[in-house]
């Protein structure tokens, strides 16, 4: 059998009637700087994690390029100005002593908010080979497998810890792939990033688990500025997934972050998110997520894959672009997507495609989904370069709407320096048809059923593309999203 | 089992159906013929329970139950059953899947446990013998990128899993070559039993030379003009159906004077 037909059944039953299920607050003790952003709080947070001066100057620097900078307009989305000295720019639960060692010290409350969205951080509790970290606000707050993944000569961490105790290997790779002044939000991240994974896989190891960030913003007034960084040197490979989920409040808080990937010669990197940042109030769209993303992989040497796979069903507005750059001779670059845009959600996502070297392949597969009020934008590039001979990009770039206040757009941007290059690329734009609900209705099936159905069957290239436990997690995901988008 | 009483529908300010009457008993098979245009398949639709198809007078009784306010899931799992004249395609939803959602939904409506996979798949492969549909139609997305030929054989297999008490065929002939033809018309003969009813919706006569109906009626005009025996259908045949609108229209032309 090709499919799996009953783990689908499953989740269907599991259908719940909340909206959005994450969106409680942890009761927890934290320790919060003050709302505001100037050179002082840069020197602040940097000290509050210790850091050696290098970093704290790194810091520094981005801040002064961030000043000079101005916030993008281009995107397809509209907002409230952001009043970035209104934000706190830290916020972690108050250390027992000299901050968790391991899992006991961990506040059990914190352990609670983590079982309570299906995080059980128990290594024994866990899906079985998964290694997590977890990161409530600006802090990782527990690394299960780290000894299990050390063995095996991977290094799994939070980057505060990364910076303490792999200094060559930041100072060699951050901002390297993503420099500090790549844009607006990437240099606001690069001075007042908070926590984040620090991915180190040496040559030739298969990384023994999937490893995974649970990203949790719980703090109020508080921004969150993820920095992930993922290295896999020659023949390497590892496969990572993130997830993230937000308390519902009515106030926009603004997640910032910056993921770089770098694969050596025939490294492969893969990674998924799962993004279920709290959307905002259905109806007057108040509160929510301003997810706000750069993320880039580069393969650098001969033969390197780096594959991002994405399911976005959160956050009131999503800017969001993760590219690779095909900097290597026969790499390969794969961007599979679903966003789904719902009551007054926007999001702008889409993914660039830079070829460098020869034969070099890059595979785009987008599916937007826009019910209610929800603005689904996708916008692409695929840039060949002149030496890239041999060149090949594929995109396929699909549209679904439901119901007929919510709108789709698509904005592929092509540039092609070498005549050698193959280029394809479709589009199609559908809607949940009367007649494809009608004919679910009268074999039984009922409509909010149905949707999720059809829905479900339009995204499958890319849930085929998601870590098996992921990809159940991602579908059952979309259907609680769903829920009430027909009448 | 089926009572349709005098029933009006019409579909977008349009008078389709002007007074139609049916009854159909457990074990029968009734063919309704008639021309183009003539609500053949706005019956079909109404019955299933289309909601764009408004019920103007009149009513429909199945199991005793009047269905004007039942959703069309709620008649399908109570065991009516509709063919379409044209399937629905639903891409990257596997026809197996579709159908073991159906079957469970159906299920749990009776009060049965829902079917794993496994058992599922067992009962499946028994009924695609029916139609002889091969098993790589199982895998493939609804209807998608499915010949003519076997989309209606589908239909005629989803028919087979879901087991209805009522079975509503719309056209199931049409776009089919004789072989397919004969496939579809074994499919539904090998169905037929004491406690399952069929309304067979059809514009040809070669239908029923495969699968024979108990009784014909020939709808004309959002009417029932004719009802009788399978005589009826070869009868039409000879004739065409100008013989019997010829009649309606002297009739109707003689009642104005």
């Amino acid at each position: 059998m090709a499919e799996p037909i009953a783990d689908v059944t499953d989740v269907l039953e599991e259908r719940v009637n909340q909206q959005y299920e994450a969106g409680f607050v942890t009761d927890v003790e934290q320790e919060m700087f003050p709302p505001g952003l100037d050179e002082e709080v840069i020197r602040k947070l940097s000290a509050k994690k210790n850091e050696p001066e290098w970093m704290t100057e790194w810091r520094l620097e981005a801040y002064h390029g961030w000043l000079e900078m101005e916030e993008p307009t281009w995107a397809n989305i509209k907002y409230e100005p952001i009043d970035y000295q209104s934000i706190s720019y830290y916020a972690g639960p108050k250390p027992k002593g000299d901050g968790p060692q391991s899992l006991d010290d961990v506040d059990p409350e914190i352990l609670a908010t983590y079982e309570k969205l299906g995080i059980p951080l128990i290594e024994q509790q866990m899906l079985a080979g998964v290694a997590v970290d977890a990161v409530f606000d600006s802090v990782s707050v527990a690394t299960t497998f780290k000894e299990k993944l050390a063995e095996a000569g991977v290094i799994f961490c939070p980057m505060s810890e990364a910076i303490q105790d792999h200094p060559e290997l930041v100072k060699k790779y951050l901002g390297k792939i993503v420099p500090r002044g790549d844009n607006f939000f990437a240099a606001l991240n690069s001075a007042v990033f908070s926590d984040g994974s620090f991915v180190y896989v040496p040559k030739g190891v298969r990384c023994p688990m999937e490893l995974s960030t649970y990203f949790r913003i719980n703090a109020e007034n508080t921004g969150q500025f993820e920095r992930t960084l993922i290295v896999a040197e020659e023949g390497a490979s590892v496969s990572y997934l993130e997830g993230c989920t937000a308390p519902m409040r009515d106030e926009n808080q603004l997640h910032a972050a910056v993921v770089e990937l770098h694969a050596a010669e025939g490294a492969q990197i893969k990674y998924s998110t799962v993004q279920n940042w709290y959307p905002g109030d259905m109806e007057t769209g108040k509160g929510g997520i301003y997810n706000f993303v750069t993320k880039r992989g580069i393969c650098a040497g001969r033969k390197a894959k780096i594959s991002w796979t994405q399911v976005e069903t959160g956050s009131s507005i999503t800017w969001k672009y993760p590219s690779v750059i095909l900097k290597g001779d026969d790499t390969v670059g794969e961007f599979y997507s679903v966003a789904l845009s719902k009551g007054r959600q926007q999001a702008d996502t889409g993914t660039k495609m830079i070829h460098v070297g020869r034969n070099t392949t890059s595979t785009i597969v987008s599916k937007g989904i826009s019910a209610g009020h929800g603005q689904n934008t996708y916008r692409g590039a695929v840039k060949i370069l002149k030496g890239a001979d041999g060149a090949r990009n594929f995109s396929q770039c699909d549209s679904m709407l439901i119901g007929d206040q919510c709108g789709a757009h698509t904005f592929p941007y092509i540039d092609v320096q070498n005549p050698n290059a193959q280029m394809e690329h479709e589009a199609s734009t559908s809607k949940v048809g009367e007649d494809q609900l009608f004919y679910c209705n009268t074999r039984g099936i009922e409509t909010e059923d149905a949707v999720s159905m059809i829905v479900n069957g339009f995204c499958k290239e890319v849930f085929n593309e998601l870590p098996m436990e992921f990809a159940v997690e991602a579908r059952k995901l979309l259907e609680i999203s769903l829920e009430g988008s027909v009448g | 089992m089926l009572e349709i009483k005098n029933l009006h529908v019409s579909v977008e300010g349009q008078n389709i159906l002007r007074g139609v009457n049916l009854t159909v008993s457990p074990g029968e098979v009734h063919a309704i013929m008639g021309p183009n245009g003539s609500g053949k398949s706005t019956l079909a639709q109404v019955m299933a329970g289309k909601d764009e198809y408004e019920v103007t007078e009149g009513q429909i009784f199945y199991k005793g139950e009047d269905l004007a306010e039942a959703a069309p899931e709620e008649r399908a799992r109570e065991g009516l059953f509709l063919a379409f004249q044209y399937p629905v395609e639903i891409p990257g939803v596997s026809n197996v899947y579709f159908l073991k959602a159906a079957l469970n939904a159906i299920r749990k409506h009776r009060g049965q446990e829902e079917m794993d996979a496994m058992d599922f798949l067992t009962y499946v492969r028994d009924k695609m013998k029916i139609v002889k549909m091969d098993e790589t139609l199982l895998n493939r997305p609804v209807n998608e990128g499915f010949s003519g030929g076997e989309k209606k054989r589908n239909e005629i297999f989803h028919m087979a899993v879901l087991d209805p008490t009522l079975a509503v065929l719309d056209e199931t002939d049409s776009g089919l070559d004789i072989d397919a033809l004969k496939i579809v018309a074994d499919g539904v003969n090998s169905l037929r039993s004491e406690k399952r009813a069929f309304v067979v919706i059809t514009h040809y006569q070669r239908l029923l030379n495969y699968i024979v109906p108990d009784f014909v009626h020939v709808l004309v005009d959002g009417k029932i003009v004719r009802s009788g025996g399978k005589e009826l259908a070869h009868e039409l045949e000879e004739k065409g159906y100008a013989w019997l609108e010829e009649g309606r229209a002297a009739g109707a032309s003689a009642a104005t004077v």
